[in-house]
């Protein structure tokens, strides 16, 4: 049978079967169809669709620390930054992240292109505390509701820097952030139950997959003339499909798994090893280091304001 | 690397669904020797599963049913001792757990607490033993074919050294290259390792060379529906003496003829409706194309393949056929007007297109594709969207203007003739495999498309339900309706006697020169 077909495959380098363009060539076509009944299709290869592997992080020194340690430090950088609102101790931050950053790797331009939805969100705070923000000070233009002071300008920029200061570096620092790599570390290094843990990360993965099943679901209901109209029935509709689907997947996978002895009494061994090395903690101590340097120098400048004050 | 081989050992043992009346098997004496390959048949349904399910130990507890009699491997309760019996499944997507290939190899050995060095070692061997051992083990699981993910899948088994390899229907969502890459592997390990195994296959021919006694479940009492064990011998024996209980059964058993349906051999189904516009297109415009390709880019976001211009004919089944994971898919949904062209058109006869807006069925509204261009999907639950069977099938004739009885009319009709009648008032989740790819293909044929385009209509399909459905695809093409099919079921394409459109990489000859070859 395969003979038969490589007789019949027709090599076309690149493209082109029959031409449409002539009438009579499709007539001639048609009559002829069924001795060459064999047109050929060719596609890229997928070896050159696949995308890079990409790094654990696009900066060399993230990409050496524990994702575990990532999150600590996220933290660690992020909660002091929530208690003053200023822009001292916002700018000094920021300024010491962007630093940080360019040397680890990451240029200041390539920050903010990664980082881009927290510029949006800060836009916004900026905006609203601008307009809508605590009147002090001379006033500098009002219409109705709306006075922008020269309080108010200060606090917007205040704002607009601290939501820099703290999502950025939480970004950054998820960013290419393996999964895998961090249930490993929540298991070994913070003892999280293996279960729960591999279990959550087998289950992300099947969001792919539902991804793919919505789109289906989606296309199907085009092609049976329910794709028009009333868009809030249809996603409800499609909702239920999802969720039938999305059992049977999890199901299918719970039984794997299972098959492959997860889930028994006995202790699990680690094929990897997660730990915390002097590079980590070296992390901590400039993730603890940024925050504290930023707020010294806003109390020293008398800027220091503590967020939480009454208004 | 030989492993200890496993015996199975079976005393009337029997399990029930706690949610079902009957029995799935009852009674079943059997004894596998250590090192005996055997395969296991039966009908859909009729217990297979539920079978290998026991042997893997993961049928679940006194909560999902009852249990009767004992089932042991090498003496011992499946579901006490993991690690003994190893399962691979059916679909590779839900077989992958983990995101690089060393460590989703790892992942049993993890469970079982097998040392990390000691871990590492069998992943290396295991992935050599089943040909991947080009494969890195940062390697990203995504990536790789059907067939390797299989593969993948029974080197993550393997790994944990079970004395019972179970293979439950492992190539039924592959591609004839995946078929064979899975079949040798398997041979490969079985001769290395020496472990017993069982597999679960429709496709007998696939596994032929490799078994050495067939063990097939029915229901021994035609009236009632306890499954249990109806045959049990050497191929030899099994297949010629009980080959057409088998046949009727659903199995592929081997030499037995496929159907002819080429154009002008009818099969036993009659779908045109009386009246409806597909059967009485007239004959001069049938030389023309249905539906044409002009310099057509396909694919989502980038461009899988460009330049490519094909015609489609009424009356005529063309079949899109090449390795897994080329775009035959994704060039369906855009023939279909559910995926726009990246460039050029797709364009659809005027006589057909009439009343439509244009004649791109991609910038049509979702009613205007309805009557002119309909999609079977692969999988039958993505089309679902009515919670009984009757409305199911009545959406496109209501979609359509139909008035509620003629709708519902059009829908007993077509659940008749697809042999649905008596699960008219029951939910489409709720059916069988078969069944619902035939609701499927009912509801879509119930709004009279005059190109019908079908994803892999004949996936996994056992040979009675895969019969219906190349006597259905006969039927709709003789009204006179353009069909394409995905495929890559070379039997389907034979009984059609369907035109091929072949797909190859670009500057690989593992798509092109392979077909060739």
């Amino acid at each position: 049978m395969t003979a038969a077909v490589a007789e019949r495959t027709v090599t076309a380098v690149g493209t082109v079967k029959h031409p449409v363009e002539r009438m009579e060539h499709v007539v001639e076509q048609s009559v002829k169809h069924n001795e060459a009944r064999v047109d050929t299709v060719l596609v890229t290869p997928p070896t050159e669709r696949r995308e890079p592997a990409r790094p654990a992080s696009p900066s060399w020194f993230i990409a050496k620390v524990n994702p575990v340690a990532r999150i600590i430090g996220a933290l660690l950088l992020c909660i002091p930054m929530f208690f003053s609102l200023d822009v001292v101790s916002a700018s000094v931050a920021l300024g010491i992240e962007f630093a940080l950053l360019w040397i680890g790797g990451i240029n200041p331009i390539r920050v903010c292109r990664s980082t881009w939805p927290v510029w949006i969100a800060a836009t916004g705070g900026f905006i609203s505390v601008l307009l809508y923000g605590r009147t002090s000070g001379e006033i500098l233009w009002s219409a109705g509701w709306i006075v922008v002071s020269e309080g108010s300008v200060y606090l917007a920029c205040a704002t607009f820097l601290r939501v820099g200061a703290i999502a950025v570096p939480g970004v950054i620092l998820a960013l290419g952030m393996d999964p895998t790599d961090l249930a490993d570390g929540l298991v070994q290094i913070l003892h999280l139950s293996p279960r729960f843990v591999y279990g959550g990360l087998a289950g992300m993965r099947m969001f792919t997959l539902l991804q793919e099943d919505w789109r289906a679901l989606g296309l199907s209901r085009r092609s049976r003339g329910l794709g028009d109209g009333n868009a809030i029935g249809r996603a409800l509709s499609q909702a239920f499909g999802l969720l039938v689907l999305s059992i049977r997947r999890a199901t299918k996978l719970a039984t794997a798994m299972e098959a492959r002895g997860f889930g028994g009494s006995a202790p699990r061994s680690q094929a990897r090893t997660s730990r915390l090395h002097p590079v980590d903690w070296v992390f901590f101590a400039i993730s603890i280091a940024i925050p504290f340097i930023a707020l010294t120098v806003a109390v020293m400048t008398g800027y220091w304001r503590f967020s939480f004050q009454g208004a | 690397m030989r492993i200890t081989p496993a015996g199975v050992e079976a005393r009337e043992w029997g399990w029930r669904h706690s949610t079902r009346k009957d029995f799935a098997l009852r009674d079943v004496k059997l004894t596998i020797r250590p090192g005996e390959h055997v395969l296991l048949l039966g009908a859909s349904g009729a217990g297979k599963s539920t079978f290998m399910a026991a042997l893997a130990g993961v049928l679940g507890g006194s909560e999902e049913g009852d249990q009767e009699g004992t089932l042991t491997v090498d003496g011992v309760e499946p579901s006490v001792v993991r690690g003994k019996v190893g399962l691979v499944l059916q679909d590779p997507d839900s077989q992958i757990i983990l995101e690089r290939v060393g460590d989703d190899a790892a992942f049993g050995c993890e469970n079982l607490g097998v040392p990390r060095e000691e871990t590492w070692t069998r992943v290396r061997e295991s992935l050599d033993l089943v040909g991947l051992q080009d494969i890195d083990f940062e390697r990203s699981t995504r990536h790789l074919s059907g067939g390797q993910r299989q593969r993948l899948a029974l080197a993550g088994v393997l790994a944990m050294r079970p004395g019972l390899l179970l293979l439950d229907e492992p190539t039924a969502n592959l591609d004839p290259e995946g078929v064979r890459e899975v079949h040798d592997a398997v041979r490969h390990v079985l001769e290395t390792t020496g472990q017993t195994m069982v597999v679960v296959e429709h496709h007998i021919d696939v596994w032929l060379d490799l078994i050495d006694r067939v063990i097939v479940i029915g229901h021994p009492d035609p009236d009632s529906r306890v499954g249990g064990i109806v045959a049990d011998g050497t191929p030899d024996e099994v297949f010629g003496r009980f080959g057409d209980m088998l046949a009727a059964g659903g199995a592929w058993v081997p030499g037995r003829a496929i159907p002819d349906r080429g154009p002008g051999r009818h099969g036993d189904v009659v779908i045109a409706e009386p009246g409806e516009s597909g059967a009485s297109a007239p004959s001069g415009t049938s030389v023309q194309p249905a539906l044409v390709t002009e310099d057509l880019s396909f694919g989502r976001g980038t461009a899988l393949g460009s330049h490519i211009d094909l015609q489609f004919f009424a009356g005529e089944v063309t079949a899109l056929m090449g390795p897994n994971g080329a775009g035959k898919s994704t060039l369906a949904l855009t023939l279909a007007g559910l995926l726009p062209p990246i460039a050029g058109h797709v364009r659809v006869r005027a006589d057909i297109a009439e009343g439509a807006r244009g004649d791109e069925p991609s910038q049509w509204r979702s009613r205007e594709l309805l009557g002119r261009i309909g999609m079977v999907f692969q999988e039958p639950e993505h089309q679902f969207a009515a919670p009984l069977v009757r409305d199911e099938v009545a959406i496109g004739p209501k979609s359509r203007g139909a008035s509620q009885e003629e709708a519902y009319a059009i829908a007993d009709r077509m659940l008749k003739r697809m042999n649905l009648s008596r699960f008219a008032e029951a939910n489409p989740y709720t059916l069988s495999g078969g069944e619902k790819r035939r609701l499927s293909v009912a509801s879509m044929l119930a709004g009279a498309p005059r190109i019908l385009v079908m994803d892999e209509p004949t996936f996994g399909q056992d040979f009675t339900t895969w019969t219906e459905m190349v006597d259905l695809i006969a039927a709709v093409r003789d009204q006179g309706s353009a069909v394409i099919v995905v495929t890559h079921d070379e039997p389907l394409v034979k009984a059609l006697d369907a035109r091929r459109i072949m797909f190859g990489f670009a500057g690989d000859d593992r798509g092109n020169g392979g077909a060739a070859r």
